[in-house]
């Protein structure tokens, strides 16, 4: 074949392509659009979201809708119970699912298939299911309107997807390592620190970044276990926010734009992890 | 000569131990706190489900038990009949547009180079989103009196003058159409990933027996990402018998019922009037559905599918 064959064929191939582009290229705008109208309607003044309640801001951008938001919304304090919760979470669920992927790959736990049937079960049980009597259990301990219980509740649900994700990252060790390790009389746990952490933090991060992700957005138990101003997390707190100035669009937009701000971010900083990690790890279980 | 005998069997002892020790019990132990956290949080309390589903509970005081009573009234309630129609409406639903827009959406971005990463992340984006504030972008655009359907109908589109989320014909589709609009993105992602781990000589091989596109798809594309495609359904049945973000951020389940869903009706009897054992009876009405789907995957996995 020649070069300019060769050319010519690839500029067939670009060219046929070309409604690809244009069907994608819509489906982009279907996905995006709401998305910037809710921006642009966080840079307007009230007056103007009524006048004008899709479009860009002509009439001036007005950063004042955050602080106000961010004032109005208490997010001081509902950032933090946020913060608190999510972080709770992601070291709670790495700590737990951490442990037991490495005993069941790297300490060959006997009776491990069960376990996993167990946990396939287990996650496969509808929140709706234990929600309720899980309620009067944690009225009864103390742990309702609590953030604390709050972080076992989704380090219980969210652990056993991170165990199998893990797990599938500490499959790929290869065995020599682990048997060098223990040769040169290494314990247990300096071989999970020097040995396993290192390769497999990948695998800690996506899963991290999954219940983090999880943890900052649920609003089923949050809604259901928090109720006292002082300990609600952003997202319950919003919901009550958008409920109370409902005609007043720029302050609520604002304070959703401020909800999502932390999570686009970090998403588009690593969205090759979050990517992998909600595609094979929340999903395949 | 006895001293010996039993230093050996002191030896062996303590061997076995250590042996046991390490091969059984600290294996264990690792696994202990998630065993414990699971068994707390959720396999407990479903099990106190199982149980108040059968009694008369207000969530204070003891439980009265009344037998197969919030069973019967169930059957016979007109709300609980609606929510699981929905239910049922949201699953057909959910089994063909998201899938269709996921499928499609997947076919057009795999054989793209250039930009493939960028409409991948786009896609993405509506999926990391937090529900409350997905339903507040679309409660603003869908408002009846400044939103969408309004700006449309002055442009001379009379008939989008519908109130979205306010008439019991429109609701129930209008959040379905929310929900899918952060979710068919998370579709496409996923084919796209199943579509890339399909042999490329495959497509070659078609290529060389002069296959169309179309035929392509069908007799390359689609056997190839089959897994991800029967997993994906199996998980939106569940997920569409459990529905309640959406729902519950948009409407309450309103109007008149019209978008009340199993979840809503569970919340509301649970919360709002205090129904304890009836909600838990909702409860396990809704996991022996899902349970129904779970066997369905176990058996299909016996049967050597991967999925």
């Amino acid at each position: 074949m020649t070069v300019s064959s060769l050319l010519k064929r690839r500029r067939g191939r670009t060219a046929s392509l070309l409604p690809n582009y244009v069907v994608l290229t819509l489906l982009v705008l279907f996905s995006l659009l709401p998305i910037c109208t809710l921006l642009f309607n966080s840079l307007k003044t009230t007056a103007e979201s009524r006048l004008n309640p899709l479009g860009l801001p002509l009439r001036g951008i007005r950063w004042q809708n955050y602080p106000t938001a961010w004032v109005q919304g208490h997010y001081s304090t509902t950032v933090r119970n946020s913060g608190i919760i999510t972080l709770g979470t992601v070291a709670g669920v790495l700590l737990v699912a951490g442990l037991a992927s490495y005993s069941m790959v790297i300490l060959d736990l006997p009776g491990a298939d069960g376990l996993v049937f167990y946990l396939l079960v287990g996650s496969s049980m509808p929140a709706q299911l234990f929600m309720v009597p899980l309620f009067f259990l944690w009225n009864k301990l103390g742990l309702t309107d609590n953030l604390l219980g709050m972080i076992i509740i989704y380090s219980a649900t969210m652990s056993p997807f991170a165990t199998f994700l893990l797990r599938s990252y500490m499959v790929a060790i290869p065995e020599d390592f682990k048997d060098a390790a223990r040769i040169d009389g290494a314990s247990e746990g300096q071989i999970f620190r020097h040995v396993i952490v290192p390769i497999i933090w990948p695998g800690f991060l996506t899963a991290g970044l999954v219940a983090g992700l999880g943890a900052w957005n649920e609003f089923l138990f949050a809604v259901t276990f928090l109720h006292r101003e002082e300990v609600k997390p952003v997202s319950t707190s919003l919901y009550a926010f958008v409920d109370r100035y409902s005609t007043d669009w720029g302050l609520t937009s604002a304070a959703s734009v401020l909800m999502i701000l932390p999570v686009i971010v970090i998403f588009l900083c690593l969205q090759r992890q979050f990517i992998e990690g909600l595609t094979q790890g929340g999903l395949k279980i | 000569m006895r001293d010996r005998s039993l230093q050996a069997s002191y030896e062996l002892k303590e061997r076995t131990r250590q042996r046991v020790w390490r091969k059984v019990i600290l294996p264990w132990l690792f696994v202990a706190p998630l065993l414990l956290l699971n068994v707390v949080v959720i396999l407990g309390p479903s099990a106190g489900s199982a149980y108040y589903a059968f009694t008369k509970w207000s969530g204070i005081g003891p439980a009265q038990w009344v037998g197969l009573a919030n069973f019967r009234r169930l059957a016979g309630d007109r709300v609980y009949h609606m929510a699981f129609v929905n239910n049922v409406k949201w699953t057909l639903i959910f089994l063909t547009v998201p899938v269709t827009m996921g499928l499609l959406g997947s076919a057009l971005l795999a054989p793209i180079k250039k930009g493939q990463m960028f409409f991948r992340i786009a896609y993405f984006v509506p999926y990391v989103i937090a529900s409350v504030v997905n339903t507040q972008i679309w409660r603003n655009i869908l408002h009846p009196t400044r939103g969408i359907g309004v700006m449309l109908a002055e442009r001379g589109l009379k008939f989008m003058d519908v109130t979205f989320l306010g008439s019991r014909g429109t609701v129930l589709y209008t959040i379905a159409f929310v929900d899918m609009w952060h979710w068919w993105g998370f579709l496409v992602v996923l084919y796209l990933a199943a579509m890339q781990a399909i042999n490329p000589q495959l497509y070659e091989a078609a290529r060389i027996e002069g296959a169309t596109r179309g035929q392509e798809f069908r007799y390359v594309t689609l056997p190839g990402i089959l897994p991800t495609l029967v997993f994906t359904v199996l998980m939106t049945i569940i997920w569409s018998f459990l529905v309640f973000d959406y729902i519950y951020l948009l409407t309450q389940g309103g109007p008149a019922h019209a978008s009340e869903v199993l979840s809503t009706e569970l919340f509301k009897s649970a919360f709002f009037r205090f129904e304890v054992g009836y909600a838990a009876a909702i409860g396990v009405s809704m996991s022996f559905i899902c349970t129904l789907v779970v066997a369905g995957f176990v058996i299909l996995r016996r049967r050597g599918w991967e999925i």
